[in-house]
């Protein structure tokens, strides 16, 4: 147990002006990496809506701006049953496949508006997201991304989040070339793409199943 | 950065050894039986959606949100405390203006929630719900009453031990947290599969530690909490801005 004022902790002083995630510079190495052991998680329980309800998390842009979509779909057991109890977050590019956040090499950017995470529970049987549609994201290795939203999924029974992407039906041609796609059996794929709906896209979790989810580990 | 515009090194969030997080799934957790996937889960490398993270802060709090013993209109019943810590990542570096969500059952161990529906006491003077954020050195703080404990139906008498939850987005997708905060000593540890689930080497990390000093007299207990988030591989030859090896 470490506490605040723990002598393995660094002096903030000279680290708390960094970008976030951006490594040390300078002569920060001389005095050697300091490793702490990350907290663990714990599922979010029952009660997750005390906590975790936000008047405005289903709205990562406004409902009404231009090219706003709904992403729903709901969350499904073992036994097939909806999990009505279950957080669904996303984290995503905005339709030019930007990031409002500093570890951005090109920049901090995004439209206007666009808040780029979204949550929803699911107490009503669904989740359901107003966002944009992402724009293809760089690969870092000089290729592309098909566009993604990056899922977590929280719940009761769940200790850990689990990690899933959402990816989109109507973009076959970005999909077939996607790295983390393509890394993929056509059945797990499958998984993973929104199919079009009359006000967006629509895509089940499935926790467990014969057509379980594609989960990842970040 | 170096290189072109469509090619670029990013920071990397290693994992924390699978000895030292907690499963998806344990068996005595019974919920988790039908719910936690079954199979492997596919490596993602990280890229630019798992690099960056909703930059959340001062704008999802509102004024009292730190004070959860008065934030429902009067003064709430139990045993007050202060929880107050540092949010870090593993290379020891503070997580300044991060955004904490927290929530727990009132002193009686009752959440004010429409499922639970044992019979303790509400409190109309408390929802269980706060929310703070970090200031520039990565500390929090916050009041609040105790947590009772709650029976559950997860076994014959299961009790959670008093927890408060805890809710962190960091500053980046990897970084994403939602976990419990016990208090040292409690007696119902032994028999809580959630408690349990966290690897014997992690235990230690998810209990707060009484701190007499930071004891309000004539008003508060004090308990010390640090969350530690995964942190960026730290890189020896890293160069500073002229270029030279540091
Ligand atoms: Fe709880």
């Amino acid at each position: 147990m470490t506490t605040h004022d723990s002598d393995l902790v660094r002096d903030a002083d000279e680290t708390n002006d960094r970008r976030p995630g951006t490594p040390r510079r300078g002569t920060g190495f001389l005095d050697g990496p300091l490793t702490l052991r990350t907290t663990p998680s714990a599922t979010v329980g029952p009660f997750l809506a005390i906590g975790l309800t936000w008047p405005d998390g289903p709205f990562a842009v406004a409902e009404g701006t231009p090219g706003a979509v709904w992403l729903r779909g709901r969350v499904l057991d073992g036994n097939g049953d909806v999990v009505p109890d279950a957080m669904v977050e996303t984290w995503q590019a905005d339709p030019d496949g930007r990031f409002a956040h500093p570890d951005d090499p090109r920049g901090a950017a995004t439209t206007e508006g666009f808040r780029g995470v979204g949550r929803s529970d699911t107490r009503h049987g669904e989740y359901a997201i107003c966002t944009l549609k992402p724009g293809p994201v760089p690969d870092g290795e000089g290729g592309w991304q098909a566009p993604h939203v990056d899922v977590s999924v929280f719940a009761r029974g769940l200790l850990d989040r689990v990690v899933t992407r959402v990816y989109f039906a109507d973009e076959a041609q970005a999909n077939a070339a996607d790295p983390v796609l393509t890394g993929l059996s056509t059945e797990q794929r499958a998984t993973l793409v929104a199919q079009p709906t009359e006000d967006g896209y629509r895509l089940d979790v499935h926790l467990q199943g014969d057509s379980e989810t594609v989960f990842f580990a970040v | 950065m170096s290189g072109s515009p469509s090619s670029f090194v990013l920071p990397r969030y290693p994992p924390e050894d699978a000895d030292q997080r907690t499963p998806v799934a344990f068996p005595g957790y019974r919920s988790t039986g039908l719910r936690a996937p079954l199979r492997t889960p596919v490596d993602l490398p990280h890229r630019l959606t798992e690099i960056t993270g909703p930059v959340l802060g001062e704008d999802r709090v509102a004024p009292g949100d730190a004070d959860l013993t008065l934030r429902a209109g009067g003064e709430a019943q139990g045993q007050r405390i202060v929880v107050f810590g540092r949010v870090l990542d593993s290379g020891g570096r503070p997580v300044p203006h991060a955004l904490l969500e927290i929530w727990q059952a009132n002193a009686a161990g009752r959440y004010r929630h429409v499922v639970d529906n044992w019979p303790a006491p509400l409190d109309p003077h408390f929802d269980g719900l706060g929310r703070v954020v970090t200031d520039s050195l990565g500390r929090y703080e916050f009041t609040t009453v105790k947590p009772g404990a709650y029976p559950w139906g997860n076994h014959h008498n299961a009790w959670r031990p008093a927890h408060i939850h805890f809710s962190l987005f960091g500053t980046a997708f990897t970084q994403r947290l939602v976990t419990q905060m016990y208090f040292p000593g409690d007696p119902l540890f032994g028999q809580d599969p959630i408690f349990n689930a966290i690897p014997p080497a992690a235990r230690d990390r998810a209990i707060a530690t009484f701190d007499l000093s930071r004891t309000q007299p004539d008003w508060a207990l004090a308990y010390a909490w640090d969350v530690v988030l995964r942190g960026t591989d730290q890189t020896p030859f890293e160069t500073d801005e002229d270029g030279d090896v540091a």
